[in-house]
């Protein structure tokens, strides 16, 4: 009997005793929280997706309770989230804009020149540090589904064609994919905005044209084309500057290489994963 | 006496270094050694957790499991003592510096799990140390353990902006920095 009693005399008193100890001290060392964050980590999803900018739910939540973020960061929960934030803000509900994650290459198997045969990990950033990748463009998507392993919402995956697609009706703009893509090819851009260059390559045309089939070779056309006057050439690629972009099209037409698309075409060309 | 004391201090310090010579407590070593500010504050944690576990677990070992025949509940009852004390530092460090809070993150309730500390208490009724051996011991450990995770912590900053071959970047050159810098401390062997 002794040899069932004082066990559990023991480890039940040490127990109670250190209980006792760790309620006093979280009396004496309690920390006021505000209790708006409090509220306000109550109507966020809590995926901790980091959509917002801030590291975690609770990080997003101190930064809105104490005004310094707007009540709209949240992508995942859209409108119906920014509203309930307002309204424990007591400040106007503004419009949240989604983003969602675009693959800014069309470097397909077919348009991309490779310089070797990969046989290694099935991951691009494995495959990335093989001098860069299979691909002759330093610049492109690899395909091989980094960014699909990573995504918490089953929403970017790799095409036939050998380049990662995004599925925007899933995508809630969490930048997973933007952070975990060697090579920098994945973009977060307002879903709004439809037209984009697919080209991420830097190196002069002559080059460009020499490794792939559609990538972008700075001759400038789209620059002229551009009513709006947002397109330019930066390194040696056409960059849209979506703030003014109205998804006029005036640029896809007269583009030689065929690298500037509007999404809605590439969506209906490409076929389903 | 006093020589056998600065003895077992010297020999728990840098000999029986508990990250570099007895590899315990990897963790946070790999974990909060990227800034020299953080390392410094989870050093401050680990001792006081790794000096009280010492003090504590060796009274309840001597005055009470031993007496009443209780040896094998050892494990159990250093780790309930450990698992308050590092909720109670949590709680002061909340407190006290919610910056620090902040960057220690997970590793701070880590610590209760952390086996250095663990190893700590159950090293000292291994070797049969009296109550001022295990305190010395103990504390001794834990400032080991703080220098070892700070000159790493040093020489991880100074990496950052090393030119580095490119499939060394990050974690590769950490783990071979910290090869290196326990071959280092092999040479402290056969000083005690």
């Amino acid at each position: 009997m002794r040899d069932i009693l004082y066990p559990l005399a023991i480890l039940g008193g040490m127990g109670f005793l250190f209980g006792a100890i760790l309620a006093y001290a979280s009396q004496k060392f309690h920390v006021e929280v505000n209790p708006k964050q409090q509220e306000v980590r109550d109507v966020l999803p809590g995926a901790n997706c980091g959509g917002c900018g801030f590291a975690s739910c609770d990080a997003y939540a101190q930064a809105a309770a104490e005004g310094k973020a707007g009540t709209n960061r949240c992508v995942v929960g859209g409108r119906a989230v920014a509203e309930k934030v307002a309204a424990i803000m007591g400040t106007e509900v503004v419009e949240v804009t989604k983003k969602t994650a675009r693959v800014i290459c069309k470097g397909t198997n077919d348009n991309a020149v490779k310089k070797y045969k990969y046989h290694g990990i099935e991951d691009c950033r494995a495959a990335n540090a093989l001098a860069g990748g299979d691909k002759d463009c330093q610049y492109g998507c690899l395909g091989l589904g980094t960014c699909e392993k990573v995504c918490p919402f089953d929403a970017i995956h790799v095409t036939s064609e050998g380049i990662a697609q995004c599925d925007e009706e899933k995508c809630t703009g969490c930048g997973a994919c933007v952070d975990a893509c060697p090579k920098d090819v994945i973009k977060l851009i307002d879903i709004n905005k439809r037209v984009s260059v697919f080209c991420n390559n830097h190196d002069k045309g002559k080059r460009v044209r020499q490794i792939c089939g559609v990538g972008c070779i700075a001759c400038g056309i789209c620059v002229r084309q551009c009513p709006e006057n947002v397109i330019a050439i930066d390194n040696d690629l056409a960059v849209i500057n979506y703030d003014g972009c109205t998804n006029c099209g005036a640029c896809i037409p007269k583009c030689p290489q065929r690298t500037i698309s509007n999404l809605d075409e590439i969506i209906s060309e490409v076929a389903v994963f | 006496m006093l020589g056998h004391l600065l003895i077992l201090l010297v020999s728990s310090i840098f000999v029986d270094n508990y990250l570099l010579s007895r590899f315990l407590g990897e963790c946070p070593f790999l974990g909060v050694s990227k800034q020299v500010e953080t390392a410094m504050g989870m050093s401050v944690a680990v001792i006081f957790v790794m000096t009280m576990t010492g003090v504590i677990s060796y009274v309840t070992q001597v005055y009470i499991l031993k007496p009443l025949g209780l040896e094998y509940l050892q494990i159990i009852a250093f780790i309930v003592i450990i698992a308050t004390l590092v909720q109670f530092t949590e709680m002061v460090i909340k407190k006290s510096s919610p910056t620090l809070y902040q960057a220690l993150g997970i590793y701070l309730p880590l610590i209760t799990t952390n086996c250095a500390v663990l190893g700590v208490a159950l090293l000292n009724v291994q070797m049969g140390y009296n109550l001022i051996d295990s305190i010395v011991y103990s504390f001794g450990s834990a400032v080991g353990f703080s220098f070892a995770l700070v000159s790493y912590a040093g020489i991880r900053e100074r990496l950052a902006f090393a030119p580095i071959p490119k499939a060394l970047e990050g974690f590769p050159s950490a783990l071979i920095g910290a090869g290196l810098l326990s071959l280092a401390f092999l040479g402290f062997r056969g000083l005690v």
